[in-house]
């Protein structure tokens, strides 16, 4: 397998699209510490544009790369190999390579400035969405056959994470204010992978108070050990699951 | 060596392969004939394991396909359009088979020093040419000497000089006494080559008849007279 990866990640560590993200997320990093003087407000900015970018790049580029390497993946399967190793190949190579592009764009200036529990957890946010945005770039190229329709339902897919959840939330939240639903929330969340890695890093950077009620909640549960233990299970969970889904479809799929 | 039985494959509600019975031993240099759209191509990535059949099965040296997919190391395999990825070049892409092929005494590197392909290696699969593409795809399906050649429309988009290369190259590997199944739709290129034909229409096997057969019996000596005669029959 590694044979594969280690080829995937130089091809794609020379893509001109990833160069250019790796060189936005250093520029990012760089002015916002640079503008800030409070370095924990200069995170909170860039908590907010990192949680935006990184899932779009993500799903976007690796949409694209797959179907782009699509007579490549044949010429691979033509070879004595297990699809299976074909499908985890790419997939390590695409996280790896992303993940790679974030720890220098964002995480370098990071350890730079904030090198502290916040800044960590913010780079293993950035990593983590990095790989589940890949594993869900993949689950939707094998579920669709067709390109455009598969780089419209990655488009969705980040708007629905990044956008619409909250909305959606919001709007139940409006609708039953009457009953308690600070509990249910937390269950809530972990339905949205870029809510959880939100909620963590709020969480370290003692800011909930500013959230009323729901914070304090928030606070008893994330803030905790158990907490934190759950939203990383749930992350691992969301890698693992849109992983196992594609690549159980890949195995049987025509190419 | 190759022996399908029964194959059959939809996509959708098209039938791409109808119960489709064809048995490939050594030595042979089968030609895959048939209009557009006849599944020729799908017939050859059944084969490959890329298209999994409906129903039937394929079996190789005695061993079923579907579970033995180590059985891809004795196939050699130039598909119809090599797409590579766009930042590696040349040269990553031959240490790359290499890799996972593994290391092997006997390199077959005839067509990688024809097609002067050494001289290149640095170059980016972006920057190449589709002929020049072609020549890899050609250079890696030889590459590891495999016992079965499987060639999709190999010449399409070569210059002369280069498919008169591989042509050559394709009949001492014939000689050599490797199975060797190439598609294409220049008759005229496949006279001198092949020993038997398939013809495939509509998903379905037409005829399966070695050349002095198919000769005899529509009384042409070239192959695309005697396929036009046929075509026009049926």
């Amino acid at each position: 397998m590694t044979k594969i990866v280690k080829y995937v990640m130089a091809d794609i560590i020379r893509n001109r699209i990833v160069l250019l993200y790796t060189a936005f997320l250093f520029i990012i990093s760089f002015s916002m510490f640079s503008l800030e003087d409070n370095n924990s407000k200069a995170l909170l900015s860039l908590l907010n544009i990192i949680l935006i970018i990184v899932p779009l790049v993500s799903i976007i580029f690796s949409t694209i790369y797959v179907y782009n390497s699509s007579e490549f993946i044949e010429l691979l399967v033509s070879q004595p190999l297990k699809r299976k190793t074909i499908w985890l190949s790419l997939f390590t190579g695409l996280a790896g390579s992303l993940s790679l592009a974030f720890l220098t764009g964002a995480g370098i200036p990071i350890l730079i400035y904030q090198a502290n529990a916040i800044g960590f957890m913010m780079i293993a946010m950035g990593l983590l969405l990095s790989i589940i945005f890949v594993a869900i770039a993949m689950l939707a190229v094998v579920k669709t056959r067709d390109k455009a329709r598969g780089i419209g339902a990655a488009i969705l897919l980040w708007l629905y994470f990044s956008l619409l959840f909250d909305g959606l939330v919001l709007f139940f939240l409006f609708q039953f204010a009457d009953y308690p639903l600070e509990k249910p929330m937390i269950a809530v969340s972990a339905l949205n992978p870029v809510d959880l890695g939100r909620i963590l890093i709020l969480m370290q950077m003692d800011v909930s108070a500013m959230m009323g009620y729901t914070g304090a909640v928030f606070k008893d549960f994330f803030g905790t050990y158990p907490g934190v233990i759950f939203s990383f299970g749930m992350m691992f969970l969301w890698t693992i699951l849109p992983v196992w889904l594609s690549t159980r479809k890949f195995n049987h799929k025509d190419l | 060596m190759i022996i399908a039985s029964n194959v059959s494959k939809k996509f959708g509600r098209l039938k791409v392969l109808d119960n489709i019975s064809v048995a490939c031993s050594k030595g042979e240099c089968i030609a895959l004939i048939g209009p557009n759209a006849s599944g020729k191509t799908t017939l050859i990535k059944t084969i490959l394991g890329m298209v999994v059949q409906d129903s039937g099965f394929i079996t190789f040296n005695g061993n079923n396909i579907l579970h033995h997919w180590q059985y891809r190391e004795q196939i050699g395999y130039m598909p119809q359009t090599g797409r590579y990825p766009d930042n590696m070049t040349i040269g990553h892409v031959f240490n790359m088979m290499k890799d996972i092929r593994g290391t092997r005494a006997v390199l077959d590197e005839d067509l990688v020093n024809a097609f002067q392909l050494k001289a290149l290696l640095n170059k980016r699969m972006r920057t190449l040419s589709g002929g020049t593409r072609q020549k890899v795809s050609a250079s890696l399906a030889f590459l590891f000497d495999p016992s079965v050649l499987i060639l999709d429309e190999p010449t399409a988009g070569l210059d002369p000089v280069a498919s008169e290369i591989l042509k050559e190259k394709i009949i001492t590997e014939k000689k050599k006494g490797k199975l060797i199944l190439i598609t294409s739709h220049i008759l005229s290129e496949l006279d001198d080559l092949v020993t038997q034909v398939i013809y495939m229409q509509e998903g379905k096997l037409c005829f399966h008849k070695s050349i002095e057969e198919l000769r005899t019996d529509t009384g042409e000596e070239k192959l695309n007279r005697a396929i036009a005669k046929i075509m026009s029959k049926v």
